[in-house]
């Protein structure tokens, strides 16, 4: 707890200089990571960042081996330069044979991985004491960046910003249509090029912050999470850098604080925890709000049924009235307390008046169940005129429809039949079919 | 042969083979269901599984590791396509929201365990192939490396199942589909299937660390698939295949004195690129010779058309410097020497021409651009000014079988332009 107080106060005054330049570039490469991110998920090529990251070690190995010393620059280069050359394997293999993409994928990812691993064992042997650090790529060192660390970061998220800037509008068609993209004279196989290329200098840039096991992490959760909370393209990006920077921050700020957590695994899970809020509580994809809109549908459909049953079972009365609950039972395949439960929600909502085991319909409830009925006979009618459906077949479908059918369908539909001269002048046409009074099994009348 | 490897050596190679063998066979079904990235995103989920199990347990015994392994890559599989399915996200993405985020929580798991027990994120990744031979049981009176007999064991049952499953297996592996409204229940067998993966993976991950896994369960299905159309050739194939890889890999390894799991994993990649170059059926060289064949045998045809245009037709446009500029060129220089070897050709002033059997070669071909030309103007009422370029493409693939029936169809002993159709093996034997 105390660690934690004082970080939070070193973060707030910003009077650790170390642990700022940390931050900065952690959130700095969320920010880039996210925003790629976006165009990679959507372009359902998130997992072709794996193969790249690690196709990246065996590249950081040759560069330490020719170079002998740790400077990032060239240890980039080489992986960057690995990192390419895994990119276009995939591709290559993926046109040039039957292998499918994602077992392309696999194969260059480890044998690639392999290619580093076996290389650091060379590396390990060298007199060189420098190679202390190499480690650091697979698992990832964010404390250990350094100002020059983060200008270069800078850069990167600056390029990437612009260019997805400038190109936005053909990102957006390549993500969505390609064909389309294709025949508005778009480049499309360029397009994709440029995108892998964001991605390599992306992934090469966070591989000593975040380790290349979990850069992909940083490429694909923010997006994901993102792609809960809107439908707009422009909107996702935007989000999703955010929370990749959130995640950066959070992330970086948890494991500065604990010597022994690794950076790109607390940013990891950061970030996953961001997803899983978002899955859960955004406002029109999350789970939740899928869960209450479809238990209100459902309540809606049920009372909606009660009223109809209770409808239909008086029109089979002479007299409008009270009518028995066992008989309004049978209509549905309701058991006895869903029934009940159902009529109490009816009553309450001043629909439906019981007395013990009679019920009857309100001026407000006989008002609803006529616009139900009405809109399942039409449904029904129009089946039999316009599907050339038979008519003890149309019930099952109306049914289902009736519940959700819009206002002006409705009317076309009227208007439709009316011209047809299928509709009678009363307000609720009579059923085609035969209305059962009773039947079990669900499969009323 | 211990002069080349030690014994201790030697049941590191032996423990490499066998986790091929049984990774190899496992993965063939990852690999046909296009979820070769299940593959690693499991070996990469069963971190926190083991760790879990560590901690919960707060023992190394591997039956608990084992099963706690076991849960979490199945969970992999179910929540990457719950994900995929309640996140509307592609299931690519999916994957790398699961798989990260479950290595993630396994590698901090394993930093807090670590004060205790000798787990490191870094064993884990590449396993500890060196060291098997320190960890030894009795198993059949034999003493060998634990390692090598829960590998062993893993196989034995894989094997088993595979045996008394595979009818269902090659069912779902190709058309799952079909499999269900067949009355199987292509989810449960989906679902076995996947359990013997992460099965297979578990076991083999103490051994050969997570990378080597991924490369055993894709690389020899892959390698095979390239050799062979046959699902029982196939996974025949890759478990040889993994055998192979895991003797190459330990045996370069040790000369070389590099890391082992990464050295085997180099060489599944290798192989697979051999197998990429070589196959039979369909290698690039395979596939490059048939392309050669083909270039040649129509450069060679082109010649022999157009210098029976130019011996036979007295109006013809074909100009000697066409036929040079067909005999230019690599493939122009071998054509010609195959036709002069074959005596289709002979050497005459002024460049070759064509011998007696070369003309009635000449005429077969030319025979078949004719008709061709006849039927694209009648059937398909093509201008006679655009039937000369396709038919000078399809000449090359018209049959003698195929000529007959064109010229039974068009009946004609001219070609639109006027010029005569050689009759079938006219002036011949």
């Amino acid at each position: 707890m105390l660690g934690a107080k004082s970080l939070l106060s070193r973060l707030l005054t910003f009077s650790d200089f170390n642990t700022n330049v940390v931050l900065l570039g952690s959130v700095l490469l969320g920010m880039a990571c996210g925003l790629v991110g976006t165009f990679t998920v959507l372009r359902g090529r998130s997992l072709m960042a794996d193969a790249l990251a690690h196709a990246a070690l065996p590249g950081v190995c040759i560069a330490f081996l020719l170079t002998g010393s740790r400077e990032l620059g060239p240890l980039l280069a080489g992986a960057l330069a690995f990192g390419v050359l895994g990119v276009l394997a995939v591709m290559g293999i993926r046109r040039s044979s039957r292998v499918k993409e994602d077992a392309a994928i696999a194969l260059v990812l480890s044998s690639t991985f392999g290619l580093g691993v076996a290389l650091l064992s060379v590396v390990q042997r060298t007199p060189n004491a420098a190679h202390a650090g190499l480690e650091g790529f697979i698992f990832g060192k964010a404390a250990s960046m350094v100002v020059r660390d983060v200008q270069l970061i800078a850069a990167v998220a600056a390029i990437i910003v612009v260019t997805c800037a400038i190109f936005y509008r053909q990102f957006k068609v390549l993500c969505f249509d390609r064909d389309f993209a294709h025949s508005a004279g778009l480049r499309v196989a360029l397009l994709d090029f440029l995108l892998m290329g964001l991605v390599c200098v992306c992934t090469v840039v966070a591989l000593p912050a975040v380790g290349l096991v979990l850069v992909v992490a940083l490429l694909t959760i923010p997006a994901v999470a993102a792609r809960c909370w809107s439908d707009r393209l422009g909107v996702m990006a935007i989000i999703a850098a955010g929370i990749g920077a959130m995640s950066g921050a959070v992330g970086t700020a948890i494991s500065a604080n604990a010597a022994k957590l690794s950076a790109g695994a607390v940013i990891t899970l950061v970030a996953a925890a961001a997803f899983v809020v978002s899955l859960l509580a955004a406002p029109r994809r999350g789970v939740i709000a899928r869960w209450i809109r479809e238990r209100r549908l459902r309540r809606k459909i049920a009372l909606q049924n009660v009223l109809r049953a209770v409808y239909e079972v008086q029109e089979l009365q002479a007299t409008r009235g009270p009518v028995a609950v066992c008989d309004v039972m049978l209509k549905r395949a309701w058991r006895p307390a869903e029934l009940d439960s159902l009529l109490a929600r009816a009553q309450r909502s001043g629909e439906i008046v019981r007395e013990d085991d009679r019920v009857d319909l309100t001026s407000a409830g006989r008002e609803h169940a006529m616009q139900i009925v009405r809109t399942h006979r039409l449904w029904e009618l129009y089946l039999v005129t316009h599907a050339s459906i038979a008519s003890d077949h149309v019930d099952r479908d109306a049914d289902t429809i009736e519940h959700v059918l819009p206002a002006e369908i409705l009317q076309q539909l009227e208007a439709r039949l009316r011209e047809d001269g299928r509709l009678p002048g009363s307000l609720v046409p009579a059923s085609p079919h035969a209305v059962a009074p009773a039947s079990r099994a669900g499969v009323h009348g | 042969m211990n002069v080349f490897l030690t014994s201790s050596e030697w049941w590191t190679l032996a423990t490499a083979c066998m986790c091929g063998l049984l990774c190899g066979v496992a993965g063939c079904y990852l690999v046909l269901r296009r979820m070769s990235l299940l593959g690693d995103a499991i070996t990469h989920a069963i971190l926190p599984g083991l760790a879990g199990a560590f901690l919960l347990s707060g023992t190394r015994d591997t039956w608990a590791m084992l099963l706690g392994a076991l849960v979490v890559g199945l969970l992999t599989a179910a929540g990457t396509s719950w994900l995929s399915r309640v996140g509307r996200v592609p299931s690519d993405a999916a994957m790398g929201v699961v798989f990260t985020s479950l290595f993630a929580a396994g590698v901090l798991l394993i930093s807090r365990a670590a004060d205790k027990v000798d787990l490191d994120p870094g064993c884990v990744l590449y396993g500890l192939l060196e060291f098997v031979d320190t960890d030894r049981v009795r198993l059949l009176g034999i003493e060998m490396p634990r390692a090598f007999a829960t590998l062993a064991g893993a196989s034995a049952i894989m094997f088993t199942l595979l045996t008394l499953f595979w009818k269902e297996l090659k069912l779902v592996s190709f058309d799952a589909a079909l499999a269900t409204s067949m009355g199987f229940s292509a989810g449960l067998i989906h679902y076995g299937a996947i359990a013997m993966i992460a099965g297979a993976a578990v076991a083999s991950f103490e051994a050969v660390g997570s990378i080597l896994v991924v490369s055993m369960l894709i690389g020899p299905p892959a390698t095979a698939s390239l050799l062979t159309q046959r699902l029982g050739r196939m996974v025949f194939l890759a478990g040889i295949i993994g055998i192979v890889s895991g003797a190459v890999g330990t045996i370069a390894a040790v000369k070389l004195s590099t890391s082992i799991a990464g050295t085997v994993s180099v060489a599944v990649g290798a192989i697979f690129v051999v197998a990429l170059v070589c196959s039979p059926s369909q290698g690039l060289l395979a596939s490059w010779l048939r392309r050669s064949a083909l270039t040649l045998r129509v450069r060679r045809e082109d010649i022999m058309g157009s210098l029976y245009r130019l011996q036979q037709e007295p109006n013809t446009r074909v100009t000697r410097d066409d036929i040079s500029a067909l005999l230019r060129g690599p493939w122009g220089i071998l054509a010609q020497q195959q036709l002069l070897s074959r005596k289709h050709l002979q050497r005459a002033n002024g460049g070759p021409v064509l011998t007696q059997t070369g003309l009635i070669e000449a005429e077969r071909i030319l025979r078949a651009h004719r008709l061709w030309e006849s039927y694209l103007w009648r059937d398909l009422a093509l201008p006679v000014s655009h039937v000369h370029d396709p038919s000078e493409r399809m000449e090359h693939f018209i049959t003698d079988e195929m000529a007959r029936d064109l010229a039974a169809h068009v009946s004609d002993t001219h070609d639109p332009q006027g010029r005569p159709i050689p009759r079938r093996n006219s002036g011949a034997e």
